[in-house]
């Protein structure tokens, strides 16, 4: 049908812009220009404002509220406090880990910034002016900010509304500010190895509370039509259909007259997958005035009161024999997870991924366990940018491995290729049960050793140290465990995480695809096309991907821990094969031969043998509205609800060197060298874009980010003035690199990349660090590494003068 | 970050801003590039209910010889401060520290009569004309004034310009040619404020030290001139032992505050740092 000759075969590959193509960012061009349309952008008509009244206290008892004064500043129109929202049963709101948290404080407060009262105003000048005018009397309380101090006897109980459960929903409790413990692994293998072994080392490590700061803030606009009984709710959400299931249950709507969009969204980075109490007060607001309230936070409500990350004081220990080899790890973290347990992880795991702390190395026991503990912070502890806790549990076991090699003597390098896992091992099962789907972990170091010249850094820096001056070089070898995940362990508010791909092809051979994941900045509307390019034969200029509508695309559990190419990218491969096994049909009927006659080259199926006989995509597309086989129902659609049957593990091999000034405690990172290996390579631009980005925050976390609180519960540095957002003039420059592995079980081999650079990257950062003071007998120094911690240290070892 | 209501006022005449600040008092506040008022604002930190803009003043921009000084007026912004070459060529400390001030965005906006107004220790400005001895000139109700910066802050945020008064502009005595300087901050990104900062100007003869005078930034409630310091180098060939004086005499004055730049110690600790490489700086710079 088609002549075959107008173009070679590599021409019509590179008109599909499909897998490997590094075509550039479809959604950009909105971007660029400003034309984006985030939460805040959204203006209904009659549309209405809400923010909160918050406390200046981290621990007190809400003896009463007047709102009358409030109520009386022109343009507020209602004032909500838990005494409003206590009929509706909507006081109290379930968090993702099985414990409440106060939408509007009740009775008590529990952390500073805590949402006290909901004022709504004509416009966000009359709000702030009602909020300045709502009188809260509060009778402070004892506070607990040190979470080693929560579990002592005399310990002021903070949760008084569960202070008689034994269990808030993650299994037993035994104090009342004590949360869960999880314990796995085996503890007598990893004893016995400890007891017998030639080297042990120990050290405490913290990862400290640290926050994902997207550049957008959290918002909502919601809007209710009541005559229609159907709530429409916009918002900063990465899992759309989730927070539409949660706002049937605890609101009580029926599913179907509840619409969820997300439209852009500027970052997410785990920050925008719980669900706050301004999307439940925005809701009432509008069930209560009938008219669309808009919630957005501002940014000092951002980092002190919606979801942080990490704050685990970890100890960690490792026992090896003389050689270095490993042959058990313990670990104990006590886990801060503030005034509620509100992180966000797959409902089995208290701890999330932690147990993917054996990293790349092959450790024959492990141990672990972990205590949850309330504190009167605010709650979260999701993933920045990383898989459920994997970024604390790889920074623990790159530490550690580093202490080791120190120990015993050997080089940072030498001691990682002694413990890998070899690439005969995959599938490897690890001891604490993950099975790694594929990896080769020396090839990668090695190609970064060889890239950087180790062996001449490792000269400079011992010429360096002989003169007194300080550089550090710092490796990691991690592996990321994401695509969360099989349906088997993994569920959020008992859904299975599967995610979901639905693909129309229109008559003239253009498409849609929807999605249930929702794109925050990665790019998804670029590389789902193409996959779905390879996959159909349709140039990804002619697909359009559509996410974030609950009313459109099809279910799904959205996008974090980097799930959204491992599953909703394998679900839109499978969708489109579904189409390309109909479309053979088509064809075979078209070209008047059976289907098994037929061969799929790019963009066509072609006769065997006969290749000037041939029908392309876009001819059977028109076909399926038009010339079918007896029998087959018209249309071209499919989809395809993907349920992984394992995680995917990519990993990579990071080099970072820096130079210390020691009179004034600044680090200068010199160069960084980053390989990842993320499997197949869907658009390599978007990947090196995504590896820059998590680089970036893995460098913002390790030598500036931290929240940190004064012995009152005063929140310190929660703002810009100091939460360090690198600009480009302190970011150093990335040189990247990469291996394919590809994963077996996923249908194009790939598995994700967005989080791996911030896993990697942050141990990268910290080992440079340490190491330029190994020499010194130093072997760990606490992040985040501002100036005035390192030189805190230089002065401990008297050269800070 | 709503800021409270207030009026706004827009005069074309200094006379006319001075009757506005007159008439109302504590509840008036001028506003120049804004960009440390505005912040205060949103915070309500700062809550004025009337608001009088400077923007049409066109007779306070300007930089411009006046005898053996230079007069800047106060709504020249920083970077015009930076694009300057008449400063470039006889003042260039004051280039080399707006530089240090925050990202383009705000020096085109932020003024120097705001930098100095302002009254926050953090601004780098105060320190640069410490160091330079210039003054600053206010105007109000009863005429015109002149106080030297060494003299013009009392605390954070309190000045010894009057409610009423404006300030005009800045004078500063064109130093000798041929002197070194440097302004050295630590700060931890851009847009941020100095963990630590030193201003030095000096001159030297014959391989001796003339004349030294050294400032410091954000380590104490106001600007603090650091004379002892800049003694401490006069008549020295500024050699170690010298220097080492002048930075044990510039951290004896240091009372920086805990915050999280770092611990008291660590803040006194790098203004040493500071004016030794400010210092060294500026002798490298100096002709002999
Ligand atoms: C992100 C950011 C980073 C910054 N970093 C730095 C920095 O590193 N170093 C630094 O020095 N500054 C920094 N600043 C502050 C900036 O330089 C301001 O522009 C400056 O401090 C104030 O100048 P302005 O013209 O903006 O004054 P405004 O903000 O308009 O006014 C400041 C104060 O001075 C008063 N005032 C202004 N002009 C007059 C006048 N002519 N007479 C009497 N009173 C007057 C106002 O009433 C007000 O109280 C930063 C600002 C931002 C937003």
């Amino acid at each position: 049908m088609t002549d075959a000759t107008e173009m070679t075969l590599e021409e019509r590959e590179a008109t599909l812009g499909g897998i490997g193509c590094a075509r550039k960012r479809k959604e950009d061009i909105r971007f660029i220009q400003g034309k984006g349309n985030y939460v805040d952008d959204i203006k209904l008509p009659g549309q209405v404002f809400g923010d909160f009244v918050r406390s200046p206290y981290a621990h007190a008892r809400v003896k009463s509220i007047d709102t009358a004064a409030a109520k009386a500043v022109p343009g507020v129109l209602a004032v909500l406090t838990a005494d409003d929202l206590k009929p509706l049963n909507l006081h109290w709101m379930p968090t993702l880990a099985g414990d409440t948290q106060a939408v509007l404080a009740d009775e008590k407060v529990h952390f500073q910034n805590q949402e006290v009262a909901f004022v709504i105003g004509e416009d966000r000048y009359a709000v702030s002016d009602g909020i300045q005018a709502v009188e809260v009397d509060y009778e402070d309380l004892p506070v607990l900010v040190d979470p080693k101090q929560a579990l002592a006897e005399d310990a002021p109980v903070l949760r008084e509304d569960v202070e008689d459960k034994d269990n808030v929903g993650q299994g037993t409790r035994r104090h009342p500010n004590h949360i869960f413990t999880w314990d796995v692994g085996d503890k007598d293998a990893a004893d016995q190895a400890f007891s017998g072994a030639a080297v042990t080392i120990k050290e405490e490590i913290f990862y400290q509370r640290v926050h994902p700061c997207p550049l957008e803030p959290c918002g909502c606009v919601a809007s209710m039509d009541p005559v229609r009984g159907e709530l429409t709710l916009y918002g900063t959400f990465q899992a759309p259909h989730v927070v539409r299931t949660v706002v049937s249950l605890i609101a009580g709507l029926p599913e179907h007259k509840i619409r969820v969009i997300a439209p852009d969204i500027g970052g997410g980075f785990g920050n925008k997958v719980g669900a706050y109490p301004g999307y439940v007060c925005a809701t009432v607001g509008t069930i209560v005035l009938g008219r669309p309230v808009k919630w957005v936070e501002g940014r000092i409500d951002n980092l002190s009161t919606t979801a942080f990350a990490r704050d685990y004081h970890m100890t960690g220990e490792l026992a090896a024999d003389s050689n270095g080899r490993i042959a058990a790890i313990r670990v104990h973290v006590l886990a801060d997870h503030g005034a509620f347990n509100a992180h966000a992880q797959p409902s089995k795991w208290p701890a999330g991924l932690f147990s993917i702390v054996t990293g790349s190395y092959d450790i024959p026991s492990a141990h672990i366990a972990v205590d949850g503990v309330y504190t009167n912070k605010a709650p979260g502890g999701v993933a920045y940018r990383c898989s459920f806790r994997v970024t604390e549990a790889s920074y623990l076991i790159e530490r550690m491995v580093d202490v080791l090699a120190q120990k015993v003597g050997l080089d940072k390098a030498e001691i990682r290729l002694r413990n890998f896992v070899t690439p005969e091992q995959f599938p490897y099962t690890s001891c604490l049960d993950w099975e790694y789907d594929s990896g080769d972990y020396p090839t990668a170091l090695n190609k970064v050793l060889e890239a950087v010249d180790y062996k001449g850094l490792l000269e400079e820096q011992a010429e360096k140290r002989k003169r007194g001056e300080l550089m550090g070089i710092g490796l990691a070898t991690f592996t990321e465990i994401v695509g969360a995940g099989p349906s088997r362990n993994c569920d959020i508010l008992g859904i299975g995480m599967f995610d979901s791909c639905e693909i129309r092809i229109h008559p003239t051979g253009s498409a849609i695809a929807r999605l249930g994941t929702k794109s925050q900045g990665q790019g998804h509307e670029t590389t789902y096309a193409q996959i779905l390019a390879t996959e159909l034969g349709i140039p990804s200029d002619d697909i359009t991907v559509e996410e974030g509508d609950t009313d459109t695309a099809p279910y799904g559990l959205g996008t974090y821990g980097s799930r959204s190419t491992p599953v909703a990218g394998a679900a839109a491969a499978q969708a489109a094969r579904k189409i390309k096994a109909k479309a053979q049909k088509i064809a075979a009927h078209m070209l008047e031969v059976g289907e098994k006659d037929l061969e799929w080259e790019v963009d066509r199926f072609k006769v065997k043998g006969l290749p000037e006989k041939a029908a392309t995509m876009k001819e059977i597309a028109f076909a399926a509205y038009q010339n079918l086989p007896e029998g087959l129902e018209p249309g071209l659609e499919a989809v395809n609800y993907y349920d992984p049957p394992n995680f995917t593990y990519p990993f990579g091999a990071y080099l970072c060197v820096v130079d210390v000034d020691r009179l004034t405690g600044e680090v200068k990172v010199r160069r960084f060298y980053a390989l990842d290996d993320c499997g197949t390579r869907i658009n390599p631009m978007v990947i090196e874009g995504q590896v820059h980005g998590g680089l970036t925050e893995a460098f913002a976390i390790a030598m500036g980010q931290e929240l940190t609180f004064d012995e009152t519960g005063n929140i310190q540095g929660a703002s810009f003035m100091d939460y360090f957002l690198p600009t480009a003039v302190e970011t150093p420059v990335w040189e990247t690199d990469f291996t394919v592995t590809p994963s077996p079980h996923h249908p194009i081999g790939a598995k994700g990349v967005g989080e791996s650079p911030n896993v990697g990257g942050v141990s990268a950062f910290s080992n440079a660090v340490v190491d330029a003071f190994a020499h010194l007998g130093v072997s760990h120094m606490p992040m985040p590494h501002t100036p005035w911690r390192v030189w805190k240290q230089c002065q401990a070892l008297g050269i800070g003068e | 970050m709503i800021p409270g209501a207030f009026e706004y006022h827009r005069p074309t005449s200094v006379d006319e801003a001075i009757a506005l600040m007159s008439r109302h008092g504590d509840e008036g506040r001028v506003i120049a590039g804004g960009h440390s008022l505005i912040p205060m604002m949103k915070l309500r930190l700062a809550e004025p209910g009337h608001l009088i803009d400077l923007r049409d003043l066109v007779s306070l921009k300007g930089i411009r010889p006046a005898g053996r000084c230079i007069e800047i007026g106060a709504m020249t912004t920083q970077q015009e401060v930076v694009a300057s070459e008449l400063l470039a060529e006889a003042c260039p400390i004051l280039r080399e520290a707006a530089l240090l001030i925050a990202d383009p965005q705000v020096r085109y906006c932020g003024t120097l009569g705001g930098n100095v107004a302002n009254g926050d220790p953090g601004n780098d400005m105060p320190a640069v004309m410490q160091c330079l001895d210039a003054s600053f000139v206010l105007r109000g109700p009863k005429g015109e004034r002149e106080v030297p910066a060494r003299d013009f802050y009392e605390a954070a945020y309190f000045t010894a310009r009057a409610e009423d008064e404006l300030l005009t502009a800045v004078s500063l005595p064109i130093p000798p040619a041929g002197h070194g300087y440097a302004y050295e901050k630590l700060k931890r990104k851009v847009g941020d404020y100095a963990t630590a900062a030193a201003a030095v100007v000096l001159t030297m003869s014959g391989g001796s030290c003339e004349s030294a005078s050294i400032a410091l930034t954000n380590v104490g409630q106001t600007p603090l001139f650091a004379e002892a310091a800049g003694q401490a180098l006069v008549g020295t060939k500024v050699d170690e032992a010298a220097v080492a004086r002048a930075v044990e005499a510039a951290k004896d004055i240091a009372e920086p505050v805990a915050d999280m730049r770092g611990p008291e110690e660590y803040r006194t600790h790098v203004t040493g740092v500071m004016v030794r490489r400010a210092v060294e700086r500026a002798l490298a710079r100096a002709q002999a």
